[in-house]
């Protein structure tokens, strides 16, 4: 490899393998600019959740499986053994398909991961924690109830609430895997203009619910399809001028 | 759910065949003879027991002397004495299954958790007798060295046997409490930059709180009713626990005195009341503590339904 280019993360030539031997990621290379927002898309089995289990090494909790090449977090390996997979998890957050609230209050589950990093100071805690829910457009539904518990929550509200829980921690990269999978349009359109705020302090790689909403979020795309990754532009023109017949039958509705 | 069973049933009723009809009054006789035996064995306590009240005083029962022989009917030292084995064996088993069971849900790798399941399984099976002998034999004595007591037949030796008893059922329920915890909330947790042990502590267990407290219950279940160990470790003295440091001199249980004197009692004698008076204690006892048991396992199952969904 040459000098490494400018970005927040670098995947060379990346492979994934579950224990079944499937190859669910195929030397894969991207790289994954800061303060942007990445979008990852393509049809189911395609490898896309799997590429963003590597970013923060969630993969790792999986039996037997196998990961070869190399990720790059500004510049610095963060894919090989030795890495502190705690520290990089702070750095690397990630919002999941299905909301998870963990069993505590609304407030709990926001702070929850300031406990961990050792934040002990409480003022500092109620303060990211309204910085946080108002990030992921919460505060209004929530603010006079932080006590309630979690699971009382709608669907919509649990998703913004793991993406502010997400947020609190102040990472530098945030995964968000279908974020907006299970909600109506007006809270799916709070999600999105709220991440369109918040790239400007942290990057942002997503894998969208619908070709659509890549498009309408897209700073940069990635098309992958059964572990591999067709191709890579910047912007929309993935979805207007795609190179490769395949990306151009996905985008324009032909399969998937 | 039910209303759309309903509009499931066929609009003419087509007429149900007698082996239905006969396999649903089997299964309803079952059901309600479950029920009519348990109140069988509550009226034959009460016929041999409740003439007790009218021989001996209830003053004198709830005195603190138990000496049969010489008319002397106090039952608060068994009460107490079971109470207390019974807390002890609790206190042990509780953290040590909880560890145990997280051990091998969470952290011991496949082919490990392959053997210790079944092997504690197997342990659940040992015959208590055997236990009881080898308490006596080989954990008396050194509850009397280490501890320095004068016997090594103490409340808190019957209390370790009664944990080990305890011990399989307890962890085996708890793993599977903990193994049926949705991979995404451990994922979660991780993301969030939680270490393993703090996603064990703070989120595993937690979720997981219905199933290991009712593998506790389970486990203690198993031990309450416990007589042949008990009676075989725990010295027999009936004299009433008076702190926590009775829990190292010898005690006797209710069960333990039953099944001691039951034997030699002349039937119909006050002694022979009395002892039936010990049973109902028991029955109530156990009755109230499953009572409890289930208002908070409903309760907590009520909210984890709700985790869950
Ligand atoms: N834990 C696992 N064990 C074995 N195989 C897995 C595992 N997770 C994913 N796979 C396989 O890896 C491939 C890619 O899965 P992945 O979840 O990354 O796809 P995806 O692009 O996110 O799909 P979707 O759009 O359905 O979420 C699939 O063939 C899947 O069956
Ligand atoms: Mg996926």
């Amino acid at each position: 490899m040459t000098t490494p280019p400018p970005a927040k993360i670098t995947i060379e030539r990346l492979s994934v393998q579950y224990r079944d031997g499937t190859e669910s990621l195929r030397d894969i290379s991207l790289s994954i600019p800061a303060h942007q927002i990445t979008v990852l898309f393509g049809p189911a089995g395609g490898g896309k959740s799997t590429l963003l289990r590597a970013l923060n090494r969630l993969n790792d909790l999986v039996d037997g499986v196998r990961v070869t090449g190399r990720i790059l977090l500004d510049g610095e390996e963060i894919s090989g053994p030795g890495v502190d997979t705690v520290a990089l998890r702070r750095r690397v957050g990630m919002v999941f398909a299905q909301p998870v609230p963990l069993p505590m209050s609304i407030r709990q589950n926001v702070v929850y991961g300031l406990e961990l990093a050792g934040v002990r100071d409480a003022a500092r805690r109620e303060w990211e924690l309204e910085k946080a829910l108002r990030a992921a457009a919460l505060w209004d539904e929530v603010q006079d109830r932080l006590d309630a518990p979690a699971v009382a929550l709608s669907g919509g509200q649990q998703q913004r609430l793991c993406l502010a829980r997400v947020l609190a921690l102040e990472p530098e990269v945030i995964l968000l895997d279908e974020p907006t999978s299970g909600l109506d349009p007006i809270s799916t359109a709070k999600v999105e203009q709220s991440l369109q705020e918040i790239k400007r302090l942290y990057t942002v790689v997503i894998v969208p619910h619908s070709v659509q909403q890549a498009a309408r979020l897209a700073d940069q795309a990635a098309f992958f399809l059964q572990g591999e990754l067709v191709e890579t532009a910047a912007g929309r023109e993935l979805f207007v001028t795609p190179r490769e017949a395949r990306t151009n039958d996905y985008v324009t509705g032909r399969f998937g | 759910m039910a209303p759309s069973l309903a509009t499931l049933k066929p609009p003419a009723r087509a007429s149900r065949n007698w082996g239905e009809l006969i396999v649903e009054a089997l299964i309803r006789a079952a059901g309600y003879s479950a029920i009519l035996f348990v109140f069988l064995i509550l009226l034959f306590l009460l016929r041999e027991g409740l003439p007790t009240f009218a021989e001996v005083g209830l003053g004198d029962l709830f005195a603190v002397r138990w000496y049969p022989i010489e008319d002397y009917f106090g039952l608060l030292p068994l009460i107490g004495g079971s109470l207390i084995v019974t807390l002890g064996a609790t206190l042990l088993a509780m953290p040590l299954g909880l560890a145990t069971a997280v051990f091998v849900a969470e952290i011991a790798p496949r082919w490990l958790r392959e053997i210790l399941k079944p092997l504690i399984e197997v342990l659940g099976g040992l015959p208590s007798v055997v236990l009881g002998f080898m308490g006596m034999l080989a954990l008396a004595p050194l509850v009397r060295e280490t501890l320095n007591t004068p016997t090594g037949l103490t409340a808190f030796t019957g209390s370790i046997l009664l944990a080990g008893m305890a011990l399989p059922t307890l962890v085996s329920v708890a793993e599977d409490a903990l193994d049926a915890v949705p991979r995404s909330y451990r994922d979660a947790a991780l993301a969030l930059g939680a270490t393993p042990w703090q996603t064990i502590w703070r989120v595993t267990v937690p979720a997981a709180r219905t199933g290991v407290l009712t593998a506790g219950m389970l486990g203690i279940g198993r031990a309450i009713g416990e007589t042949m160990t008990v009676m075989m470790v725990t010295g027999n003295a009936a004299r009433l626990p008076d702190g926590l440091g009775a829990l190292f001199l010898p005690v006797r249980t209710m069960t333990a005195t039953i099944a001691a004197e039951m034997g030699e009692v002349a039937n119909g004698s006050t002694h022979y009341h009395v002892l039936f008076t010990v049973g109902l204690a028991l029955f109530l006892i156990s009755f109230l503590v499953n009572l409890m048991a289930s208002a908070v396992v409903f309760r907590q199952k009520k909210r984890s339904e709700r985790l869950l969904s």
